[in-house]
């Protein structure tokens, strides 16, 4: 007698198992695109939009940094067929052997992006990526609550505007704000000029309001802060809400980016993102992702089809000289650790 | 063969208590080097510096200091609910139950607006002409925050024990001539322990360990020992120095829990701890 407990537990576990097998059995027509994209970064009636045109079913997940999306892609437990990196973080990708090479033939839609944009340093031959958007780093303020022309990374340091200040929660962006106010490199190596960033940092510390990413538009759109720093997508979303808001590049210099659409090795639909790719660069698709977001297109046909007034904004589409001393961030290797563990000390003082 | 039906449960205890225990002790006493791994205690060491000495003492402060909140609004929440005093007890208890249905982190978002300089709040004091409360992005949301979501959490276990006290040792003890007051003192009270311990409980170790709370309502800047090790698995990615924090943070729990078992004294069958 003791030996049919077991068995029956063995017989309830199998027909289980039979039984599930039979129910995923059941939904595995339709083939599913999995993409991994920033918070509030793309208009989500195109995401529908796709679907019905691909067939491909899309399922859609949002961080909020670079290195939120790297820890989760690098350590394995979960599998995305299309990520949108920064410039930096693709080279680190690429140089950890974690990115597929693209097709570019097979996105004959590239044709539409900016040459200027296309092989830039951190993918000289766009073996890699494409760009999806591109932008500065500055200055956001209420003009209703700052009465003196913004146009030097000292403004978030002035004890004038204690508690109205608000910060990104992103490593990279606060160190390389604080980095350039004191005239150093955004890509500096050096402990002692990392060290000055970062005692800058704490002693900025008591004027911050809070350290945010996706809520920081809403609040100055609010008008709970006066300052902000932030990427100039995410100004000209909020000025766009709030004519009382504008963006400023300070004189110091910026930190041009790029964020580029590229497809992670493990990736199970690569065919489905290619076309996810090309479906992106469609110009009257891109133009709405580009007036959706606020963020600047690097699809000329889209750049052309926006109205006069954001085609000549100089916070969106910056002049040449207005972005004349900007530096790109360069993945750093193992200096990151030193970034690391100050924001880690910034963030717990 | 009695044993079988704890089967599922003892698998499923390996997998998901054991096994994740040992691999955040074995990250957390070892260091990535050169020639592979090595065991150190390096990350240990990192953690007792100065500066995380601080987010272990914040942490410990915000939640003691939520945790006593929680017992003062709770117990006469709770001795309400258990007493004859009101008639419509399940609405009280209703209205307690009823927002845990509701995401926790929605209703945090709504706080967040709730407590804006331009928020609910602000506008209700300014209509009646009264002075603007900045409260948004400071320890006292942070506090604020937990309290809300955590103060059902000490009320129901106390509820739960009130309710089962034999009337007539209550009304014995005023037969016998002690007065309301002493009625409380010495009988309720000291009855209700097990509850109230179990309620510290579970109000003091979330507190302890939040993260959510204390980033949106903080603002990020009162970085607790949640945020810490959230801060090291998800956006440093430094597995070794977040598991060395959640092992320190497991001690701090552990030596609370051996103090509250030993107020808890022999009682133990009626608390949910």
């Amino acid at each position: 007698m003791g030996s049919v407990a077991p068995k029956r537990l063995a017989l309830t576990i199998l027909s289980l198992v039979v039984l599930s097998l039979l129910l995923t059995g059941c939904g595995k027509e339709q083939p599913v695109l999995y993409v991994y994209n920033w918070g509030d970064y793309i208009d989500e009636d195109i995401l529908e939009e796709f679907e019905k045109e691909s067939g491909i079913k899309v399922v859609y997940d949002t961080y909020s940094t670079n290195e939120d999306m790297y820890v989760k892609i690098k350590s394995g437990g979960s599998s995305y067929d299309v990520i949108f990196p920064s410039e930096y973080m693709l080279t680190r990708m690429i140089k950890e052997d974690m990115i597929l090479k693209i097709d570019l033939e097979k996105i004959p839609n590239h044709v539409h992006i900016d040459p200027k944009l296309m092989g830039a340093e951190y993918d000289p031959n766009n073996e890699y990526s494409l760009p999806y958007m591109w932008g500065t780093l500055g200055i956001l303020y209420n003009t209703t609550m700052v009465d003196e022309p913004i146009d030097s990374w000292d403004a978030l340091w002035d004890p004038k505007y204690s508690k109205e200040i608000l910060m990104l929660d992103s490593q990279r962006d606060s160190i390389g704000a604080a980095l350039l106010k004191l005239g150093y490199s955004i890509n500096t190596r050096d402990p002692g000029e990392l060290a000055e960033a970062a005692q800058l940092l704490k002693q900025q510390k008591p004027l911050v309001l809070a350290y945010v990413v996706d809520e920081g538009k809403d609040k100055m759109v609010s008008g709970e802060a006066a300052l902000a720093l932030t990427w100039s997508g995410e100004a000209m979303y909020a000025i766009g809400e709030n004519s009382d808001l504008a963006y400023a590049i300070p004189k110091e210099g910026t930190n041009l980016w790029f964020d580029v659409m590229a497809i992670p090795k493990g990736a199970k639909n690569v065919e489905g993102a290619l076309k996810f790719m090309n479906f992106l660069n469609k110009p009257e698709i891109a133009l709405r992702n580009a007036e959706y977001t606020g963020y600047s297109t690097p699809n000329l046909a889209a750049w052309a089809m926006l109205p006069e007034e954001v085609r000549n904004d100089r916070g969106a589409y910056p002049t040449d000289e207005d972005i004349a001393g900007a530096e790109v961030f360069v993945s750093l290797g193992e200096t990151l650790r030193e970034y690391d563990r100050i924001w880690t000390e910034v963030k717990a003082y | 063969m009695k044993r079988s039906p704890l089967i599922p449960y003892l698998i499923w205890m390996v997998l998901f208590t054991v096994v994740p225990m040992v691999l955040v002790l074995y990250y957390a006493f070892t260091v990535p080097t050169e020639s592979g791994v090595t065991w150190s205690l390096q990350n240990f060491a990192r953690f007792f510096e100065p500066i995380y000495l601080r987010v272990l003492g914040r942490s410990i402060r915000l939640a003691v200091i939520s945790t006593a909140l929680c017992l003062i609004l709770g117990y006469p929440a709770a001795m309400v609910m258990a007493g004859n005093a009101f008639k419509r007890k399940h609405v009280i208890m209703l209205l307690f139950v009823v927002p845990m249905w509701m995401n926790f982190l929605l209703r945090t978002y709504a706080w967040l607006t709730i407590l804006e300089r331009n928020g609910f709040i602000n506008a209700l004091l300014s209509f009646f002409d009264l002075p603007r409360l900045n409260i948004l992005y400071t320890n006292s949301a942070v506090v604020l925050g937990m309290v809300y979501n955590f103060l059902p959490f000490m009320v129901l276990p106390i509820y739960s024990v009130l309710s089962k006290i034999d009337k007539g040792v209550v009304e014995a003890a005023g037969d016998l001539g002690a007065n309301p007051f002493q009625v409380f003192m010495r009988v309720i009270l000291p009855l209700s322990l097990p509850g109230v311990v179990s309620g510290i409980t579970m109000v003091f170790m979330p507190a302890m360990t939040t993260f959510v709370i204390s980033r949106l309502l903080g603002g990020g800047q009162f970085t607790l020992i949640g945020n810490l090790i959230e801060q090291q698995f998800l956006v440093v990615g430094d597995w070794g120095f977040g598991s060395a924090i959640s092992v320190v943070m497991i001690v701090v729990i552990l030596l609370s829990m051996a103090i509250m078992s030993f107020f808890e004294g022999e009682e133990k069958d009626v608390a949910l701890w």
